[in-house]
């Protein structure tokens, strides 16, 4: 370990200060606290480098570790750390946080500094969950995490906005009270809440598959996976361009990161005896809502039901596993599959985060976010149309974009597991190409028939470049997978062994 | 006959108090207009004087004094010191509010103080007379402070209604003490304990006589199926003594409940644990449930106080002394999240507003952010999300329930929790989200109002970040007994 100092409680904890000084310090001034927050979020993008510049490919042990007794009654810990497995969402989530930041710089008019400093915290928060090693403190940033965002959709959102941010709230705290029930369950039989300590424990067959469960309502309902996935099209539309793209581009991402990191180390035998509940409603959520999105008039519906079908992905590639062993005796297969949703949960906070934004500039500049609203866009703002268009064949998953290699990889495992599940995975391939592009036509192209379209400009140099940096992202990502994927390799490899290493 | 002088030294802060009292109620009849507020000061320094006492003097031994009357160990002493803590947030908060409402007297002071000493004397009875004394000393101290203002017929009607309900519960305990006393053939409760443990009782007199006690003990604690009162009684009341209602008491009652069922009692689990757990879930349930369709603010958190009754009550049907450390740090958290609540309500109320609905605190965001955003704090600490200590309060008493064996009542309270967040959310809705038809700048009656709420608003959060040291000290003081 090179870096002598918290690197870790840094990145949580310089945002949620930073935060809150933003609510005291851009009171009354608009400009500080936009440039506060905007220093904040970027020194907390630098810091995090580190991780990935110092990070040890070779191990799949925790790495930057911080371990300090909390709560010694209960045997709590403040115990932050990363893996393979959480570093590079780590680092999503700081890259993401500058783009948020940018996002609303003349956008937000109204309470500027409660904006801003929401979005810092909640930025902290949610470093915290990915690297939060005892339960309690993961459960803590889990949960913390819903009060600004709670106040996020419900300030600066659209119409409905308080309907959708309640529907927000409670579906995901009812979801997370089960597990937090599990925590507590598991505390009794091992006397600790250290997530490494749950991983290692013994847990019988009937608890296993409660447990699964109680997870799996959790995770369920964060990624979201069918059929616990309305709060999100309600979430997304209503809330503000730099909600949408924290929520699609993070917050789906921890239902994700907790089924790597809670359900399949500590239930591996569960995970094994009901993956075929996960794997078809990843598969009803890749084709079904797929198609749902294919007739949306919304913009920002259509993208959200679009990431509900690409989490789908992320799910399946990482329950194929069992049935992969099973058939070719070896995790090499699983391996690829696994590796894929990892890259595709990276990928897709580029890329959903990017077409939020793509949506942004177009809201903000005509206040509607209906397709029929829109024609020939590209003959006003050509440059605008050249990212949105490129962030549209991501999402399709055009060969050399970040979101072909996540899909790509997924496909060719849930093959080696199933026919079936191969086909119908691909098939989302000419859907999510249907839905998209058929998107693209109406609102970019074709003749200008609204006199306000007339009127639109180009991006100015603050959305350019915000578009450009995400355009980097997603066809280096694309391009050279590599380095992403050795960060991962030795990690996801462990899972494996973890998952498939029988706990009764 | 040789008569044996008992040691005074475990009652002196209560002996203390009651002279000061004496005192102040003397002196106040003298003191002129001119020094009307010199009753309040004595008040708040008597509170100091008193709690530096039993701090000077804290033990964690048992003493036994009063022949086996009274007795001071560090569980009383804890909660003593924090029923101080609160009562003084209750009189700060109280000040203003009877100068705006135009009836400050030195009375509600007087009568405040007094209710103090009853819960003290709760606090440390050692038998089942001193329990009763202690119990009816508080209680009449508070029929005539929700009486206080004479002009308000809702306060006159609440405390008629409190004060009949008030003695039929009284009299349900009285009752389930004389039965337990005809068994048992003793009125302290350790001996009871010893002479239940023995076998040589009535056990039929007996469970009936436990019956009656958890009745009454529910009825002054507010759970269901014994809390009508609550809400019509919360709302009746003027808000200041609404505050004083719903916060201290209920430290003092817990401590009556423990007293008589883990010291006298603990050998008929069997008969009070099954009626414990069905009115923990029935307060859970309906606290949830009511408390959603109702608009005013003081009823609200009546309802939701009746819900948090159920959950202390969880830590209690663990029946260990894990259990009840878990429901003494509960009981703790919610008296202090109670002051900061409510002591919103009494800060904001001037003159011909009592600011008592959830309307009046539409747009609260616009009007004074820094006050939302204590609302805010104490709200989602009420619910229960992290990282308030609301949270931990929750999660203690979950540990211990599932520890106790009993998961399924786990999974309901957790459920209960989430409906519950939802009437809480309607509050910050109405401060954050909704437009105010007034937009101007709204500010507490007072600074010092403003600085209350915000410490204890603010100490519901550093608490939540750092609980180590409360939870250490309920366990530690119920693991030394």
């Amino acid at each position: 370990m090179l870096s002598s100092y918290p690197i870790l409680s840094t990145l949580v904890w310089l945002p949620i200060i930073g935060g809150l000084l933003v609510l005291f310090a851009g009171r009354n001034n608009d400009a500080v606290a936009k440039w506060l927050s905007l220093a904040v979020a970027v020194v907390t993008f630098i810091l995090s480098i580190p991780l990935w510049t110092d990070f040890d490919t070779t191990t799949s042990a925790m790495q930057f570790e911080e371990k300090v007794v909390w709560i010694p009654m209960f045997n709590i810990y403040y115990h932050l750390a990363v893996d393979g497995l959480s570093m590079p969402l780590v680092l999503l989530t700081t890259f993401t946080q500058v783009l948020v930041i940018a996002s609303a710089w003349d956008v937000i008019k109204e309470r500027v500094e409660q904006y801003m400093g929401a979005f810092l915290i909640m930025g902290g928060i949610m470093v915290g969950v990915f690297v939060a090693l005892d339960s309690i403190l993961f459960y803590i940033f889990w949960e913390a995490l819903l009060i600004p965002m709670f106040i996020v959709i419900g300030k600066w959102g659209g119409p409905r906005r308080v309907y959708a941010t309640m529907k927000f709230f409670l579906y995901t705290f009812f979801g997370s009270v089960f597990m937090l029930i599990s925590f507590i369950y598991m505390y009794y039989q091992s006397g600790s809440f250290a997530i490494l300590d749950f991983q290692a424990m013994q847990l019988g067959m009937t608890v296993q598959i409660l447990i699964f469960l109680a997870f799996l309502i959790a995770f369920a309902v964060k990624i979201p996976m069918f059929p616990v996935h309305t709060w999100l099209p309600d979430a997304h539309v209503e809330a503000p361009t730099a909600g949408s793209v924290v929520l699609a581009a993070i917050m789906l991402k921890m239902g994700g990161y907790g089924f790597v990191r809670f359900s399949l180390p500590i239930t591996p035998d569960a995970s094994m005896t009901l993956d075929w509940l996960v794997i078809g409603l990843s598969l009803i959520a890749i084709v079904y809502i797929g198609i749902v999105a294919m007739v949306q008039s919304d913009m920002k519906k259509l993208v959200a039901y679009s990431s509900i079908s690409h989490m789908g992905f992320v799910t399946l590639g990482m329950f194929v596993l069992y049935d992969i062993l099973e058939k070719t005796g070896s995790l090499q297969g699983a391996q690829v599959g696994m590796e894929g949703a990892m890259v595709q949960m990276i990928s897709h906070g580029f890329i959903s985060g990017a077409m939020f934004l793509a949506i942004g500039v177009l809201y903000d500049r005509m206040h509607t976010r209906e397709i029929s609203a829109y024609s020939g866009v590209v003959n006003k703002m050509p440059w605008f149309v050249f990212f949105a268009v490129l962030f549209s064949m991501a999402n399709v998953g055009l060969p050399g974009t970040s979101g072909f290699v996540g899909e790509f990889m997924v496909i060719i495992s849930s093959f080696k597991a199933n026919l079936w599940f191969g086909t119908l995975a691909a098939l989302t391939l000419v859907i999510g190409a249907a839905y998209t592009l058929w998107m693209v036509k109406r609102v970019y192209f074709g003749p200008i028939t609204n006199e306000n379209v007339e009127q639109l400009t180009d991006l100015n140099k603050r959305e350019f470049a915000i578009m450009a940096i995400l355009a980097v992202a997603v066809v280096g990502l694309g391009v050279y997978p590599a380095p992403i994927m050795e960060v991962m390799h030795t990690s996801v490899a462990n899972l494996l062994v973890q998952a498939t290493t029988s706990k009764l | 006959m040789n008569f044996v002088i008992p040691s005074f030294a475990p009652a002196i802060p209560e002996m203390v108090l009651l002279g000061l009292i004496s005192f102040i109620l003397v002196a106040d009849t003298f003191w002129s207009k001119r020094f009307q507020f010199a009753t309040y000061y004595a008040t708040q320094i008597t509170l100091v004087v008193v709690g530096y006492l039993i701090l000077s003097s804290f033990t964690t031994t048992q003493v036994i004094t009063f022949d086996g009357s009274f007795v001071r160990d560090s569980f009383a002493d804890i909660l003593k010191l924090f029923t101080i803590v609160v009562s003084l947030g209750i009189f700060l908060f109280s000040r203003e509010y009877l100068l705006q409402h135009k009836f400050y007297t030195g009375e509600f002071f007087i009568l405040g103080l007094f209710g103090v000493l009853g819960m003290f004397v709760m606090i440390s009875a050692n038998n089942m007379i001193t329990m009763y004394i202690g119990l009816e000393i508080m209680s009449l101290a508070m029929y005539a402070m929700i009486a206080l203002r004479k002009d308000f017929s809702q306060g006159l009607e609440a405390a008629m209604k409190y004060f009949v309900l008030g003695a039929l519960a009284t009299g349900m305990l009285l009752y389930g003490f004389s039965m337990i006393y005809g068994a048992t053939g003793s009125i302290t409760f350790p001996e009871m304990a010893q002479i239940i443990a023995s076998g040589n009782v009535d056990r039929v007199v007996l469970s009936f006589g436990v019956v009656f006690v958890v009745i009454g003990l529910a009825f002054k604690l507010g759970a269901v199926p014994f809390h009508m009162w609550m809400p019509d009684v919360y709302q009746g009341a003027p808000s200041s003594v609404t505050l004083y209602l719903g916060t201290a008491p209920k430290i003092a009652a817990f401590a009556m409940l423990y007293r008589l069922l883990e010291e006298a009692l603990p050998g008929l689990v069997e008969d009070w644990q099954s009626l414990i757990i069905m009115i923990s879930i029935l307060s859970m349930v309906v606290g949830s449930l009511v408390a959603i369709v109702q608009d005013n603010l003081k009823r609200m958190l009546a309802y939701s106080g009746i819900g948090h009754v159920g959950f202390i009550l969880l830590g209690v049907i663990a029946a260990n002394p894990e259990g009840y450390s878990a429901a003494m740090f509960y009981v703790i958290v919610y008296a202090i999240t109670g002051v900061a609540g409510f002591g919103m309500i009494v800060a904001l109320s001037k003159t011909g507003n009592e600011f008592d609905k959830i309307s009046d605190f539409i747009g609260l965001n616009a009007r004074n952010p820094w006050l939302a955003f204590m609302m805010l704090i104490v709200l989602f600490s009420m619910a229960g999300i992290p990282p308030f200590i609301g949270f931990w309060a929750k999660i203690i008493v979950i540990e211990e329930v599932i520890k106790a064996g009993f998961t399924w009542i786990a999974v309901i309270a957790v459920i209960m929790a989430v409906i519950s967040a939802f009437y809480y959310l309607k509050v910050v809705k109405a401060m954050y989200f909704d437009k105010p038809e007034n937009e101007s700048r709204i500010e507490t009656t007072s600074s010092g109002a403003n600085w209350a709420v915000s410490f204890f608003a603010l100490s519901l959060l550093i608490l939540g970040l750092v609980p180590s040291s409360l939870i250490d000290l309920c366990y530690e003081s119920l693991k030394a007994i």
